[in-house]
C-alpha cells in the first residue's frame, strides 16, 4: 500500500477540449444574459403565472447537488469512513464548483440581477431567500477552509474534523433553506408542507454523489487514473440507498397529500391528468431516475460494471431535473384556489392550469451553469492538487473496506 | 459656522402650514430622468383626514359586494388601467394590478363576478418572503412594492395567495410621477397610494364603480368606527378571501 498522491491535472488536449466545450456552453449563456438585459425577462417563456422556469430548475439541481457533493467529504471526515478520504478534495472543489454555477443562473435569471448588491445591504431577515444568501455564500467560505484544511500540511486531526462537521452542519441547514423555499409558501398546494426540507436534503445526497461520480468518471477516464473499483462500488450502492430516500420521501409527500380532502383534487391531477407533468413524474422522476438507477446500481455484477455506474449516476441527474421541473413548474401550473367551491375564470388565467413553454434561450442560461461549475471544478483540478494519481483498491485500506 | 442640529428661527413652520399654503410641491430627482412628485394636499383637508394621507391608526381598505358587480363590467379594471399606466393587451405576460372573476358555485350553479386585486393583508407573505425588503407595508396597512430596491426575484409572486403581482417582462412607457414602473420588477395594485396620501379619499376602482351607479365598491378606514366601511362590515356579513391563512386581508367581500 503506497500513500496516496495528489497531482494537478497534465496539460492534454482532452483536458483542454472540455474547457473549450465548457466556455462554449458558458459563452452561449452569455449570448442569453446579453439579450435579457436588452429586451427583458419577455424573450423567455415565462409569464405571470409562471415565474421560475427551466433557469431555477437548473440553479436549484445546481445548488442542491452542490451540498449533496460536500457529502462525498464528510462520509470520510465526520463518520470516520477512511475509503472516502482520498477523495474529499475532490468533493469539496465541486462542492463549491457547482454552488457558484448555481448561483450564477439564479442571480443572472433575477428580473435585475444589476441590482444584486441590493441583497447586501437591504436586508429582510424574515425572508428564506435573505437567509439563504448568508448559507450559500458562507458555505463558499467554509468549505473553502475545510479544503484548505485537507490539503494544508500540519493541520490536526481535530482541528480537520471541527471544519469538517461545521461544513457539514453548514451544508445540512442551506438545504433545509432551500428545501423551505418550497415548503414555507401557503399560497400554493403543491407546496406547504415541512417535508420539502428533509426531501432536499436527500435528494441533494442522491444528486450531489451521481454529480459527484460522473465528475470522478470523466476525470479518471481522460487522464487515465485510477478510480478504485472498491470505492466505486461503495459509493454506487451508497447512491442506490440515496435515490430510494428520495423516493421514500416522495411517496410520503403524495400520500400524505392524498389523505387531505383538500390536496387530492392537485394529487389527482400531478399523478394522472397533468399532462407534461404527469409525464416527468412517472416517467422521468419515478422510472428515469429512481427505480432502473436502483436496478442498476444494485446489480450483484457492480463492482465489475463501470458502465452501470455510469449510466445509473446520469439517470439519477435526469431524473433529478425531471423531479425538480415537477417541483418549481408543476407547483406553479396548478391553478391557486382562491375561491374553494367555486369555478373560476378570468383574463389572468384563474381556475385553469397554467401554461410554459420554456424557450432555448433559458435552456443556454441553465446548461451555461453546468459548463460553468465544470469549469471551475476543472480549473481547480487542473492547478491544485486535487485529483488523487494512484486511487488503486490496493492503496484504498482494505481494512477499512471490509467494514 | 452654523451648528447643523440647530435650526434657523425662520424655519419654524408647522407641517400643516405648508399644507394649507396650497399646492406644495416637493419634487426629489432620484436620477436621470426618474423623479418623484409628493404633491401638498388641499387646503381643505379635513382635521380627522391630513391631507398627506397618513392618518395615524388608519387601516386603508375595500369593501367589494359582489351582488352588485354585473359580469359584465370592467370599470374598476379600466380606470386602474389609466390611473397607474398598466396596460392588458391579452398577453400572458402583461400585468394586470386587478382581474375581474368570475365565479361559479360548484355544488349549486350560481354565477358570480367579482375584483380581486392585492388584498394588503394585514401580515403579507410576499413581504415575509422578500429578500430585499423592497414589498413592504405601510403603517395604514397598504402594502408596496418599491420599485427602486426590487431585484424581481419574483418569490413574492410565488408567495402570494391571490396572484396579486405581476412581472414586468418587457421596458414600459408611459409611466405616471405617482406611479413608478420598471422592467424586471414586480408590481400590483397599490391602493392608490398618491391618492389618499393627497387626501382625496378614494381610488380609481372605487370611483369608476361609483360612477356606473352599481356601487359595488366602497374604500375607507377600517379602523374607524365612524366610516361608512366599518360601519357596513360591522352590520352585514362579508369575507376574507382564503381566510384560513389567517393573513388579515384589507379587502373584504360581500355576497360571494
Amino acid at each position: 500500500m503506497e500513500r496516496i498522491t495528489y497531482r494537478e491535472l497534465r496539460s492534454t488536449p482532452k483536458v483542454w477540449g472540455l474547457m473549450a466545450l465548457c466556455a462554449a456552453f458558458v459563452g452561449a449563456a452569455g449570448i442569453e444574459v446579453f439579450y435579457l438585459a436588452k429586451y427583458g425577462p419577455i424573450i423567455t417563456g415565462l409569464n405571470n403565472q409562471i415565474v421560475w422556469g427551466v433557469p431555477h430548475v437548473f440553479a436549484i439541481f445546481l445548488i442542491v447537488a452542490a451540498s449533496g457533493a460536500l457529502n462525498v467529504s464528510s462520509i470520510g471526515s465526520v463518520f470516520g469512513k477512511m475509503a472516502y478520504k482520498p477523495v474529499a478534495r475532490m468533493a469539496n472543489l465541486l462542492a463549491v464548483a457547482l454552488l457558484i454555477g448555481g448561483l450564477a443562473v439564479l442571480v443572472l435569471d433575477l428580473g435585475r440581477p444589476e441590482r444584486l448588491i441590493m441583497a447586501m445591504y437591504t436586508y429582510n431577515f424574515t425572508s428564506i431567500f435573505a437567509w439563504n444568501i448568508l448559507l450559500y455564500s458562507g458555505f463558499i467560505g467554509v468549505v473553502a477552509i475545510y479544503l484548505y484544511a485537507l490539503m494544508a500540511r500540519g493541520v490536526s486531526p481535530k482541528a480537520l474534523k471541527a471544519a469538517a462537521l461545521l461544513a457539514f452542519i453548514w451544508r445540512l441547514a442551506l438545504t433545509t433553506g432551500t428545501g423551505s423555499i418550497f415548503g414555507w409558501l401557503v399560497a400554493r398546494t403543491a407546496y406547504d408542507t415541512a417535508i420539502m426540507a428533509p426531501m432536499f436534503i436527500a435528494m441533494s445526497f442522491s444528486f450531489g454523489m451521481a454529480m459527484f461520480m460522473l465528475v470522478m468518471i470523466l476525470t479518471t477516464s481522460i487522464t487515465h487514473r485510477v478510480y478504485s473499483p472498491e470505492l466505486r462500488t461503495r459509493q454506487a450502492r451508497l447512491l442506490g440507498v440515496f435515490v430510494a430516500a428520495v423516493l421514500y420521501f416522495v411517496i410520503v409527500y403524495h400520500l400524505s397529500n392524498i389523505y387531505l380532502a383538500k390536496k387530492t383534487a392537485y394529487e389527482s391531477w400531478i399523478l394522472l391528468n397533468g399532462g407534461i407533468y404527469t409525464w416527468l413524474f412517472w416517467g422521468g422522476q419515478v422510472l428515469i431516475g429512481s427505480i432502473l438507477p436502483m436496478i442498476l446500481l444494485f446489480h450483484p455484477k457492480i463492482d465489475t460494471k463501470k458502465g452501470y455506474v455510469l449510466l445509473a449516476a446520469l439517470l439519477v441527474v435526469v431524473g433529478g431535473f425531471a423531479q425538480l421541473y415537477v417541483i418549481i413548474v408543476g407547483g406553479q401550473a396548478y391553478p391557486l384556489e382562491i375561491f374553494p367551491g367555486f369555478e373560476v375564470s378570468s383574463s389572468f388565467s384563474d381556475g385553469v392550469v397554467n401554461s410554459y413553454t420554456p424557450k432555448l434561450g433559458e435552456f443556454a442560461l441553465g446548461f451555461g451553469g453546468i459548463a460553468l461549475a465544470l469549469m471551475i471544478a476543472g480549473l481547480g483540478m487542473k492547478f491544485l492538487r486535487i485529483v488523487p494519481e494512484n486511487l488503486s483498491d490496493d492503496n484504498v485500506d482494505p481494512a477499512v473496506l471490509a467494514d | 459656522m452654523t451648528n447643523p442640529s440647530k435650526k434657523p428661527k425662520g424655519a419654524e413652520i408647522s407641517r400643516r402650514d405648508i399644507l394649507k399654503s396650497g399646492a406644495a410641491l416637493a419634487t426629489l430627482t432620484l436620477a436621470p430622468g426618474v423623479t418623484l412628485m409628493a404633491f401638498g394636499g388641499k387646503a381643505s383637508a379635513s382635521e380627522d383626514m391630513p391631507a398627506d394621507g397618513l392618518k395615524p391608526g388608519a387601516r386603508w381598505g375595500l369593501l367589494i359586494d359582489a351582488g352588485k358587480c354585473p359580469e359584465d363590467c370592467s370599470a374598476c379594471v379600466a380606470a386602474c388601467s389609466t390611473e397607474q399606466g398598466w396596460e392588458n393587451n391579452g398577453l400572458d405576460t402583461d400585468p394586470q394590478w386587478i382581474r375581474k372573476v368570475t365565479l361559479k358555485e360548484t355544488a349549486t350553479g350560481r354565477t358570480n363576478s367579482l375584483p380581486v386585486m392585492c388584498q394588503h393583508c394585514e401580515n403579507p407573505p410576499c413581504v415575509d418572503v422578500c429578500p430585499t425588503g423592497a414589498s413592504f407595508k405601510r403603517e395604514d396597512g397598504i402594502v408596496l412594492v418599491n420599485r427602486h430596491t426590487c431585484i424581481g426575484c419574483r418569490y413574492c409572486m410565488m408567495a402570494c395567495p391571490f396572484k396579486a403581482r405581476s412581472f414586468v417582462a418587457a421596458p414600459v412607457t408611459g409611466q405616471k410621477s405617482y406611479s413608478p414602473r420598471g422592467v424586471g420588477t414586480v408590481e400590483g395594485c397599490n391602493l392608490c397610494v398618491h391618492k389618499i396620501d393627497r387626501g382625496d379619499g378614494t381610488t380609481a376602482c372605487v370611483e369608476a364603480c361609483t360612477a356606473t351607479g352599481n356601487n359595488a365598491m366602497m374604500f375607507g378606514d377600517l379602523n374607524d368606527p365612524q366610516s361608512e366601511i366599518a360601519i357596513a362590515v360591522a352590520t352585514y356579513a362579508s369575507q376574507e378571501l382564503r381566510a384560513d391563512l389567517g393573513l388579515g386581508l384589507g379587502v373584504r367581500y360581500q355576497n360571494i
